[in-house]
């Protein structure tokens, strides 16, 4: 099997576990967890120099999930790569569970950052990667963005910030999926037009589509390539991707499949 | 008690000593170093020294992300922009993350003076102890800000130092041993108990040698540490005297006046007199000016022992 089909077959997994997960906690967020499979899938099976057995590596890789709501795109990628048994995504949001409806670095392994309250996340990938560079370490950091999320004044402080710096082993994803809580971004607030404004920002901007793997595979390579400045790959995807009745629904932003829907979409994602 | 220096000043010297001992020290700014007094560190340090410019919340953020990769990073701005705009970036990226972020809060209090109540924080105090995981200093003088910042540095955690503008007298001698979370008894007391912090540790000494005229023995209590606040020796001190001024270059809601209110309901009620900024705002005039208008000096703690050592028992 190639490497794509690899991917693709996790990402399968990783969508049904977000799923699974989602429907036993009965509330959560499953369009942009959905939207964000691929690119999440392609990190933790692909991209990042990880050691599961050694979470405080400090030579790791880091992933900071800025759009923390999508917490269990996150898990599910940490499960199914071995920080902790898969079994325990079960206990999404519920009382005692070191799964927290967003993601907490003080609870479980393997997550980098505490996020949730949105635009704190790029801010901490800096950082960190301002570390890497004092400590002469050649870790680099990744960063996913929510489109909704650039609505915050934060996000773009960090982005003047990472150009500064020059942190070219930062490199940042929007997941441009078109939607947030109240609408479709350009009704509610457009950052549009997002790739022109991280350029503006002085970063390295690559567009893909975010549900092809080659695209994705090509754009972390281009990345690895660019001197000087962070990279941004805006990429196109659909919000609830992979669940026909959740595709491009604002309606399942933040709300969990019932039984019979899980039953649907499971059936759907084979 | 002559010679005069601003605890900023002080934070500055402790962060510069600091960064030559410890190499995983890091300080962040944002473009007001030559008033927050980090500049000396980012001219020594410069590849340790990170402007950030007019962006706190990003500076927190970034620092989070510095702590959790294992440095110790010093973020530094007036009180202001450092509790107020940056709060929730405080409050997510490094409280309840837990990450060992220090925030050298300078410009504090009314005495900040001419720039006005737009810049001068009355509120810092109440908003940072009130979050888990915070650790908040208010020294006193030079001396306890370089203990603060050494004891600041080996704690694993956030922690809040809060320091003037102004120049402020050095109260202690070079050998005083800063311990987080213990008051200190600057005057043994019989008839009450002032409960300073801040550089209205200094007028709580002034006032207890004006009511020594009036035949009224009052004891001082430093409290460099908010919180965690020293409970047994605020305590004690109430149950020795029989009632308490508390004094803050602070709103009186929720700062020291309100930790020790707290304290002393729950284990040892006594009259109390609250000695602070009022509810309301500050505003421009010279430090000495607002002090004397917002009633802050040594004579407005005077009055207030007078009145609450009429509702003893």
């Amino acid at each position: 099997m190639g490497e794509i089909e690899e991917l693709q077959k996790k990402a399968k997994e990783i969508r049904k576990h977000i799923i699974k997960m989602l429907g036993e906690a009965g509330s959560g967020h499953p369009g942009g967890s959905l939207s964000a499979a691929d690119i999440v899938t392609t990190l933790y099976f692909h991209e990042l120099r990880l050691d599961p057995s050694r979470p405080d590596w400090p030579d790791r890789d880091r992933f900071v999930l800025s759009k923390g709501h999508a917490a269990p795109v996150l898990y599910a990628a940490l499960a199914e790569r071995g920080f902790f048994p898969v079994e325990e995504l079960m206990t999404l949001r519920k009382l005692g569970s070191r799964l927290q409806g967003h993601p907490d670095m003080r609870k479980l392994p393997g997550v980098e950052m505490s996020t949730g309250s949105l635009g704190q996340g790029l801010a901490a990938a800096n950082g960190m990667a301002l570390a890497g560079r004092l400590d002469q370490r050649d870790y680099r950091v990744y960063v996913m963005l929510g489109d909704g999320e650039l609505d915050e004044g934060m996000v773009w402080e960090a982005a003047m910030a990472a150009a500064h710096y020059q942190l070219d082993h930062v490199v940042a994803f929007v997941d441009h999926n078109g939607f947030q809580i109240d609408g479709p971004i350009t009704e509610v607030m457009s950052p549009e037009p997002v790739a022109d404004k991280w350029r503006a920002f002085g970063w390295h901007v690559i567009n893909i589509n975010g549900h092809d793997f080659k695209q994705i595979l090509d754009a972390l390579a281009e990345a690895k390539t660019v001197k000087g400045k962070p990279t941004m790959i805006v990429a196109e995807t659909i919000k609830g991707k992979g669940v026909s009745f959740m595709e491009n629904q604002v309606n399942w932003h933040g709300v969990a499949p019932k039984p019979d829907e899980v039953q649907r979409a499971l059936a759907e994602l084979g | 008690m002559s010679k005069k220096i601003a605890t900023r000043e002080a934070y500055g010297e402790a962060l510069l000593q600091l960064g030559r001992e410890n190499l995983d020290v890091v300080a962040l700014d944002a473009d007001l170093a030559k008033s927050t007094k980090t500049y000396d560190f980012g001219q020594n340090f410069p590849e340790r020294f990170f402007d950030m410019g007019v962006a706190e919340q990003n500076m927190i953020g970034t620092a989070a992300g510095l702590a959790a990769a294992g440095k110790i990073p010093f973020c530094s701005s007036f009180a202001i922009f450092a509790s107020g705009r940056a709060f929730e970036q405080v409050r997510n990226s490094v409280a309840y993350t837990s990450v060992n972020v220090k925030i050298g809060a300078s410009h504090a209090g009314i005495t900040v003076g001419e720039d006005g109540g737009s810049h001068a924080s009355v509120e810092d105090i109440a908003i940072m102890r009130v979050l888990p995981n915070m650790t908040v200093f208010v020294p006193a003088d030079a001396v306890e800000t370089a203990g603060a910042v050494r004891a600041a540095a080996a704690i694993n955690g956030p922690v809040y130092i809060r320091l003037g503008r102004s120049a402020v007298p050095v109260l202690h001698g070079e050998d005083f041993q800063f311990e987080p979370g213990k008051a200190v008894v600057l005057r043994e007391g019989l008839d009450v108990t002032i409960i300073a912090t801040g550089i209205m540790v200094v007028a709580a000494l002034e006032a207890v040698d004006q009511l020594e005229a009036k035949g009224i023995r009052a004891g001082v209590l430093d409290i460099h540490t908010i919180k965690p606040i020293d409970v047994d020796a605020i305590v004690n001190a109430a149950r020795k005297t029989g009632a308490v001024v508390t004094a803050e270059e602070h709103s009186i809601i929720g700062g020291l006046g309100g930790a020790v209110a707290e304290a002393l309901v729950e284990h040892c009620p006594v009259p109390l007199k609250r000695v602070g900024i009022p509810d309301q705002f500050g505003e421009s005039g010279t430090p000495a000016e607002l002090l004397e208008k917002f009633g802050l000096t040594p004579g407005h703690i005077v009055a207030a022992v007078e009145e609450v050592i009429t509702r003893k028992a």
